[in-house]
């Protein structure tokens, strides 16, 4: 066989292995308990019900924790963006002493461990009365997100024309209506996807809003906390719906990855 | 009014100063809080949490599971993710559809992933109906008598969902290596293997480096998969933090495992910044 039939044949093993586990967490999550209950499980969709899907939305904590993971998304978003967006325009636009240092201060609190900082975090927030509420784990999240979205706006700013700015600046506009009026709309798109991974890795993180929270469970916390005494139904459909914005959210964004993921971490 | 002969700062000062102050807060202060909570008690300094700590059986299974789940995983999903994207570089049919597909775990949470394994893995999940199907018995992967299969069902899902993350930045770091290295190296007759080893891995090189000490911190953080899928049969360090947190209550025990994971985090990073600093001056 040539080489070329290889490739194919090497590529679609690889897509099975990836996709196949997304296609039987969907297919279990959409089973009825009867079926689930059978062995050996069907393979294909024979009967498909939203029983098990509805009886883990009508369990309790989950349609709040869904509610507590958006804020809590929507939360990290604006706020990384609030105090990242003129650090990385510092970055890109200014030669300023102490710009090396401060890249380097934002890729190694990229290194900490978050576990690190969640337990003493709790006691800070216990002590300032923001345990168990969705800023606690809002500024946790924008922590984690921020020097992503320092590096990311960044990359981000350099590729916006210095000289239209100073253009702007020339006929009169001050240096701030500059920034909003020429730099941000061509900007925008880059910074729109910044947020989107803010968004992603706030809605995935499990450990910190575990710690953080008792009552104001994001939806991961919720699921892992209930882990142990649920049934297996429960589990699939939990992990179907913290699957299902992933594979929405690569759809849109994945002609954005390389660049984002792939140049930015190196 | 305001005193002469003081410059204000300049602009770039004032723009990253919320940045600053925000990670000094949300960063170094948890630090030190954290340092206190495992070293001091209630009457000063104190070794009871760390002695706490290493009485507990627990906590030597975790260390001893987490790193060589580390030891394992990382090598492989190396070799996965380059050969992933050596296969994309050969445009085969359909290479968007393919690109989607493996980069979707990148989106996708550790606890997630471990429920997506856990319909696989368990009793009676769909692998042990795919056995059924072609008439082997199925098994209990998952089952904390057979510890070996229960951690590759971790290894597995850890795989699946990580690689994509080491892919991205591998075919990143291959669209910056110029074409024309390759096709000199083809026109005197490389084959492609040599070409792979003496042409594409060294440029690539720096990519590998970034993504070797970012996987091998997050993979010291492994937690969430091995939660879904084993619950406390396979014990790892972060989830022994948790369990101390949440479980027992003991956030000063729970401090001191976070602090051996930073340290053993760190350790790994300088070792690693040390052999590659070694390694190029050796060339």
């Amino acid at each position: 066989m040539n080489r070329r039939v290889w490739v194919q044949i090497a590529c679609v093993a690889i897509t099975l292995f990836m996709g196949v586990p997304l296609y039987f967490i969907a297919l279990a999550a959409l089973s009825s308990r009867e079926s689930l209950n059978r062995f050996p499980m069907p393979m294909l969709p024979t009967d498909p019900s939203v029983e098990t899907l509805r009886t883990f939305l009508d369990t309790t904590g989950i349609v709040p924790g869904f509610v507590n993971s958006l804020t809590v998304g929507i939360g990290t978003i604006v706020l990384s963006l609030l105090i990242g967006v003129p650090g990385g325009y510092a970055v890109a636009r200014y030669a300023f002493r102490g710009r090396g240092p401060y890249q380097m201060f934002l890729l190694l609190t990229r290194a900490l461990p978050i576990v690190v900082l969640s337990v003493p975090l709790a006691r800070i927030f216990l002590n300032a009365g923001l345990y168990d509420t969705t800023y606690a784990v809002t500024l946790l999240h924008t922590a984690l997100a921020l020097p992503t979205t320092v590096l990311i706006t960044a990359a981000i700013f350099v590729g916006v024309s210095r000289e239209q700015e100073e253009a702007a600046m020339v006929f009169g506009a001050s240096p701030l209506k500059a920034f909003l009026r020429v730099v941000m709309p061509q900007a925008l798109p880059g910074i729109a996807a910044a947020a989107m991974f803010t968004f992603v890795l706030s809605w995935n993180e499990v450990l910190g809003a575990t710690i953080l929270t008792l009552n104001q469970r994001t939806l991961p916390a919720q699921v892992l906390t209930t882990l142990s005494d649920s049934p297996l139904a429960y589990r699939f459909a939990g992990g179907f719906a913290l699957v299902l914005p992933a594979v929405v959210f690569i759809a849109i964004m994945r002609r954005y990855l390389l660049n984002m993921w792939g140049t930015t971490l190196r | 009014m305001a005193r002469t002969g003081r410059r204000t700062p300049p602009a770039a000062v004032l723009l990253i100063a919320p940045s600053l102050i925000f990670m000094t807060a949300l960063f170094m202060w948890p630090l030190v809080v954290g340092v206190g909570q495992a070293l001091v008690g209630p009457d000063g300094p104190t070794t009871a949490y760390l002695r706490r700590m290493l009485d507990d059986p627990y906590f030597w299974t975790a260390t001893r599971n987490t790193l060589l789940l580390v030891v394992v995983l990382i090598p492989l999903q190396f070799a996965f993710a380059v050969v992933m994207a050596l296969l994309l570089r050969e445009r085969p049919r359909f290479a968007g559809f393919h690109f989607y597909i493996w980069v979707i775990p990148l989106a996708i949470s550790d606890l997630a992933a471990g429920l997506v394994w856990l319909s696989v893995f368990t009793d009676r999940g769909y692998l042990n109906s795919a056995l059924d199907l072609v008439g082997v018995d199925g098994y209990a992967w998952l089952s904390y008598q057979n510890p070996v299969t229960m951690f590759i069902a971790v290894v597995v899902a850890e795989l699946w969902r990580s690689t994509s993350l080491v892919f991205v930045i591998v075919v990143a770091g291959m669209q910056g290596i110029p074409k024309d290295y390759d096709e000199a190296a083809e026109v005197f007759g490389a084959t492609y293997w040599q070409r792979v080893r003496h042409v594409i891995l060294p440029q690539l090189r720096p990519s590998l480096q970034v993504a070797l000490i970012l996987r091998t911190i997050l993979a010291l953080e492994t937690f969430a998969v091995a939660q879904a899928l084993t619950g406390r049969n396979l014990p790892l360090l972060v989830g022994e933090t948790y369990q101390w947190y949440s479980v027992q209550l003991n956030p000063n025990v729970s401090a001191a495992i976070a602090l051996v994971i930073l340290a053993v985090s760190m350790l790994a990073a300088a070792g690693y910044l040390r052999m590659m600093r070694d390694a190029t001056e050796a060339r």
